[in-house]
């Protein structure tokens, strides 16, 4: 590459920050972070397959404060990727993609993620085991 | 200087494969929205995270069955996703090769490592 200062088109920086434009960073910024996720589910699976002992290694990480944040951010970017990415799918398909309907289905969006993690954070924490 | 056309000299620069690879990012999303749900709550409806609990949820055949094509699909998913931010980040063509080319291998590796791990929790120690 040419050490020579490239001028760029207009970025992120001269747009005035929208909610909409959050949601879609968000989308792509939990899409990165659920493929740690990803990995440490597999290492978790590994515990598992590997026996008790090892499984009991992998609950006290998990148990732990910071291992309890983890998953809770995990279940959460989870949810939000999951809900986020139907809204592009329903974009990629043609539908909703004038302001007013985009405005509206991130609303829609940031609703049914709360409700989903919210449910899904009560079962993990309260009604369920103690990881 | 170049006996090249300028047609010439921009063929094959860009993408080679972007709208197969939009396709395959779109479809594998569709499987996710089914078999992500399905994981995530059968994960989180276990009786309790103890070693037997897990380890029955994990060993039932259609969990099992469930829990491979998850991996497929999302280690597939988060590749592609991956690529496209290595893509816009990473503008030197040395250094986005090499990351490509390391996270191509390490999603293979712990997709492989993941469905290993499921098959001998659903074959071998089914016992």
């Amino acid at each position: 590459m040419s050490a020579r200062e490239r001028p760029l088109s207009p970025h992120l920086q001269v747009y005035k920050l929208e909610y909409t434009m959050l949601l879609s960073i968000l989308h792509r910024a939990t899409g990165c972070a659920l493929v740690l996720a990803l990995l440490g589910f597999v290492a978790w699976l590994w515990a598992l397959s590997a026996g008790p002992v090892a499984y009991a290694c992998m609950t006290t990480v998990l148990g732990s404060v910071v291992g309890k944040l983890v998953l809770a951010a995990a279940v959460t970017g989870f949810w939000y990727h999951f809900t986020t990415g139907i809204r592009h799918l329903c974009w990629d398909a043609g539908y909703g993609l004038d302001k007013a309907q985009a405005r509206r289905s991130a609303k829609i969006a940031l609703v049914v993620i709360a409700l989903l993690s919210a449910a899904s954070l009560a079962v993990m924490f309260c009604c369920g085991g103690r990881s | 200087m170049s006996f090249k056309s300028p047609l010439g000299r921009v063929l094959g620069q860009g993408s080679h494969s972007g709208t197969q690879h939009w396709i395959s990012q779109r479809i594998t999303s569709v499987a996710l929205a089914v078999l992500g749900p399905w994981l995530v709550v059968s994960l989180l409806t276990m009786p309790d995270f103890s070693y037997a609990s897990a380890h029955a949820a994990m060993a039932r055949p259609a969990n099992a069955v469930v829990t491979i094509l998850f991996l497929l699909a999302a280690f597939h998913h988060a590749y592609s996703g991956v690529t496209v931010v290595i893509e816009d980040y990473v503008p030197a063509k040395g250094k986005k090769i090499l990351a490509l080319l390391v996270l191509q291998f390490l999603h293979v590796a712990f997709a492989v490592a993941g469905i290993i791990a499921v098959l001998r929790l659903a074959i071998w120690s089914a016992v």
